[in-house]
């Protein structure tokens, strides 16, 4: 009797769960739709062109964009929780447990001398043997380069060390550079200037690599080359995002070409380029809001900036730009951006912190997208020319 | 590049099969799989190994459930573990302490804290709190300008300036928020790499003045194998409470979260899950751990095989068999949430044991088809009382549904068969009887 009762309550309260989840699905359905709205009103927007048939075209992208985006959306999230409630509760650690991570804790505090040092030891002892190759393949994961890519450096650097009878350590240590910078050598360094008019660079990304703060130092290097220069403010979506343009802008000397926020952008990086051409400007770079790969609309909406600029002169540079401290993701970044857009080239931005950005090695590999430069800090001048050499030595110091 | 770990999976449960208890071998060879799935996922290279021999230290000697294969009993130990290891009692905001209730957000340049900061914003506000926003951010072009609008948007007070001290600034807000009665004040600061000593200093400075309830470290889920480094440097130079993972709705797998989980033993608190401001989440651990492991669907399955059933879904089932309330709308369910697996014939040959015992029925996937459209031709009230059911409504449902009468019939009369035998079930009160697909056509 007071089993079955017992019973009972269980099974209303599994009711009462079920009842909350479907409410709060129907919640985050309802949200979906008013985000939807926003977004196609933000598409349907067509800023200052007045070209007629654009118009047209914009107009009818907004219905393609809104119907992406309800794909796109629907793996959206579960919408509300208390602060201070408890979310999943899994057990405290036990002693055993917290044996192993603090083992761990105490070894990693040890900084990545502990990981070249091995490395260096079997060099000088000169034994080639399976840990002198796993430590070796242990500091390219750590650098990001990713376990395929990693396994393939390890055996090119076999088999040319067999080759070439290598017997010295210096000249082993020589090899891995080699193999690493052979394979980031691929295609042309540096920006491709349009000869018969205005030249356009595309900047594309995902959220937070530090797009914007790259325009500003290619506008800076651009324009200490004597170029002249125009920036296009077609992130109107970030807050601020326009406004931060323009403090760079300003800083280095350029116009901003801008609309107002939530507007069409395509429709800003036209303007910009309008305007480059009857001042008889030599590049319009256009800063693009940051967009995750993986959302269908927006990656659209970078397709449509590119094809409408078009109209007017090509787009001699699409550069991606790349966080170094991203990992295994940025391979399927780069496959992304490449295929909506044509990526010609790599900027790998923050590598004055501690990430070495060994992604790359596998980007350039897989897909032959160039690496153009490096961002190295937060200022305008910190902006290099990226050196294979250089960058293949960082990865093994 | 890399096929997703079930593919990989597939060899080892073809070898791997039918002990009592898992062997040292069998546990390496998934062991090795896991590894692999885990630097893919960017876990830190050491903290994989450790996690790794560890879950494998464990995993022997263990009895595998009647339900499995070793090689599943090995994944589910591994899930277990990890599910274990991000999760965390202490994953709520601390409101306890002098007013205002003080919570930064710190983190690499671009991570998402302002983005952070202002969801964090609403979401207190929605929850009755009265918040007020800081810009300490006076390095990056419009930075406070951002928090504005975003504060604008949600109905927060914004205070800050460029032209200030951080530490000026947030003394200020302090004071200002006390007078306005905000119980909260949430600071952003500046992105600063964890290797420039001065930045670090300059937030160990606000910490040390102010004392926030909570620091918050805002970190990529994109982010490799320099996610410890980071986590570490923080926590060294400035300690934190928790960590805010962003951009969660990309595709990275996010084995940061392990790492840094692991090495500093801080909660991760929130998830961060879109550019929108109501995208923030409570952090799911067994979410994220299907995410790092990249085997949800094998997770699921090995769940499904535990179970056989949702375990919410079959109580209600239960009870409505009990009261034989069980409904042709209710089958329908159930048969679309066995659709959800995947293909039958498939799904029936992993799971263990079955794969023998289904050899002589054959699940015509043709006739599923079938029967799910006349359930779908029906009307809601045919469907929950078909009693109602008569000649002309059974012509009408064979023509809607592209059948036969016949078809129709057979059906009406299994389902029949099937209510008596339910309730002969629930006489028994079997929890068995939930289980198994009620029809075989
Ligand atoms: N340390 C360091 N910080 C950088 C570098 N490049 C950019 N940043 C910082 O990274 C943060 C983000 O930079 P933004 O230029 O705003 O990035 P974004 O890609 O335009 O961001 P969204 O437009 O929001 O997607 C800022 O705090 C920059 O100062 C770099 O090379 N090194
Ligand atoms: N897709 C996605 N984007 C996000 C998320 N959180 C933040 N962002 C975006 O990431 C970029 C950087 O976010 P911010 O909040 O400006 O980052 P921050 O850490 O304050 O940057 P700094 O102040 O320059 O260090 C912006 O484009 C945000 O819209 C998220 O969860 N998902
Ligand atoms: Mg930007
Ligand atoms: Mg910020």
């Amino acid at each position: 009797m007071a089993q079955g009762d017992k019973k009972e309550a269980r099974k209303d309260r599994k009711e009462g769960k079920k009842l909350e989840r479907e409410q709060r699905r129907a919640a985050r359905r309802s949200s979906e739709q008013e985000f939807l709205r926003e977004t196609g009103e933000a598409a349907g927007e067509l800023g200052e062109i007045d070209e007629a048939a654009l118009e047209a075209e914009a107009l009818g992208y907004a219905a393609e964009e809104a119907a992406a985006g309800a794909e796109a959306q629907s793996e959206a999230s579960e919408a509300e929780w208390e602060p201070g409630a408890e979310v999943e509760e899994p057990a405290e650690p036990e002693e055993a447990r917290k044996g192993w991570l603090r083992k761990l804790r105490e070894g990693l505090s040890r900084s990545r001398t502990g990981l070249t040092m091995p490395l260096s030891r079997a060099l000088a002892a000169r034994r080639f043997d399976e840990d002198f190759w796993e430590n070796a393949e242990e500091i390219l994961i750590s650098a990001d380069v990713g376990l395929p890519m990693s396994v393939e450096v390890v055996e090119a650097v076999k088999t040319r060390l067999t080759a070439l009878k290598v017997k010295e350590p210096e000249e082993a240590l020589q090899a891995f550079k080699d193999v690493v910078a052979e394979k980031l050598s691929v295609g042309e360094t540096g920006i491709k200037f349009n000869p018969d008019g205005v030249t356009v660079i595309l900047v594309v990304g995902v959220n937070g690599t530090g797009k914007t703060t790259t325009i500003a130092k290619l506008a800076n290097y651009m324009h200490e080359q004597g170029k002249t220069v125009i920036l296009a403010a077609a992130d109107t979506f970030r807050a601020a995002a326009i406004e931060q343009l323009e403090v760079w802008g300003e800083r280095v000397g350029v116009h901003t070409v801008k609309h107002r926020p939530g507007s069409d952008s395509a429709a800003v990086a036209y303007d910009a380029v309008e305007a480059a051409q009857a001042r008889g400007i030599d590049a319009v770079i256009v800063d693009t809001a940051g967009r995750l790969h993986t959302k269908v609309n927006l990656m659209e909406e970078l397709r449509k900036i590119k094809r409408i600029v078009e109209r007017k002169v090509p787009v001699t540079e699409v550069l991606l730009v790349l966080d170094a401290t991203t990992g295994q993701n940025g391979l399927i970044q780069a496959r992304q951006f490449k295929e909506t857009v044509g990526v010609t080239g790599i900027v790998l931005t923050k590598l004055d912190g501690t990430a070495k950005g060994g992604i790359v090695v596998a980007i350039e590999h897989e897909l032959g997208i160039p690496i153009k430069f490096i961002g190295v800090g937060e200022k305008m001048h910190d902006l290099l020319p990226f050196d294979p050499t250089g960058f293949a030595e960082a990865l093994f110091s | 590049m890399f096929d997703s770990l079930t593919d990989r999976l597939q060899d080892v449960f073809k070898r791997l099969r039918g002990h009592a208890k898992l062997s040292e071998k069998q546990v390496q060879e998934v062991m090795r799989e896991i590894r692999l799935a885990l630097l893919e996922a960017d876990v830190n290279f050491k903290v994989a190994k450790e996690f790794v021999s560890q879950v494998q230290e464990r995993a022997v000697g263990q009895e595998v459930l009647q339900s499995l294969t070793p090689a599943q009993q090995v994944i589910k130990i591994v899930n277990e573990e990890m599910v274990e290891l991000l999760g965390s009692k202490e994953n709520a905001v601390n409101f306890s302490g002098k007013l205002p209730v003080t919570i930064m957000l710190i983190g690499l340049q671009g991570s998402g804290k302002t983005t952070a900061a202002a969801k964090l914003a609403r979401h207190l506000k929605s929850k009755g709190r009265s918040p007020m926003l800081v810009a300490a951010d006076v390095y990056r072009p419009a930075a406070v300008e951002q928090l504005k609008v975003l504060g604008e948007k949600i109905g927060v007070e914004v205070t800050g300036s460029a032209n200030q001290k951080p530490l000026d600034i947030v003394e200020k807000a302090v004071k200002a928020a006390l007078k306005a009665g905000h119980d909260t004040v949430i600071i952003d600061t500046a992105g600063r790499l964890h290797i420039d000593s001065e930045m670090m200093q300059e937030i160990s400075q606000i910490k040390k003045r102010f004392k926030p309830q909570e620091i918050l470290l805002t970190v990529d889920a994109m982010t490799g194998q320099d996610a410890v480094n980071v986590a570490l440097a923080f926590k060294e130079q400035v300690d934190f409470d928790g960590i805010v993972l962003t951009k969660l709705d990309g595709d990275a797998r996010g084995g940061a979260a392990l790492s840094m989980r692991a090495v500093t033993g801080k909660p991760i608190k929130f998830a961060s899950v879109g550019e929108k401001l109501e995208d923030l989440e409570p952090f799911y651990p067994d979410r994220m751990a299907s995410r790092i492991l990249g085997m949800g669907d094998m997770l699921s399955l090995i769940e499904k095989a535990q179970s056989a059933y949702d375990e919410n879904k079959a109580a209600e089932l239960e009870r409505k068999l009990r009261k034989q309330q069980f409904t042709l709308e209710d089958f329908l369910d159930q048969m679309q949430e066995l659709k959800k697996m995947g293909p039958l014939d498939q799904l029936l040959g992993m799971v263990p044991g079955l794969g023998q015992k289904m050899k002589g029925v054959s699940f015509d996937e043709g006739q599923m088809k079938r029967v799910e459209a006349i359930i779908q031709s029906m009307t809601r009230d045919e469907r929950v009382n078909p009693n109602i059911i008569g000649a002309s409504r059974r012509k009408r449902i064979a023509a809607g549904s592209g059948t036969t009468t016949q078809d129709v019939n057979r059906l009406l009369q299994q389902f029949k068969e099937m209510q008596k035998l339910m309730k002969q079930f629930g006489k028994l009160g079997g929890r068995k009887a939930s289980r198994a697909f009620p029809f075989q056509m």
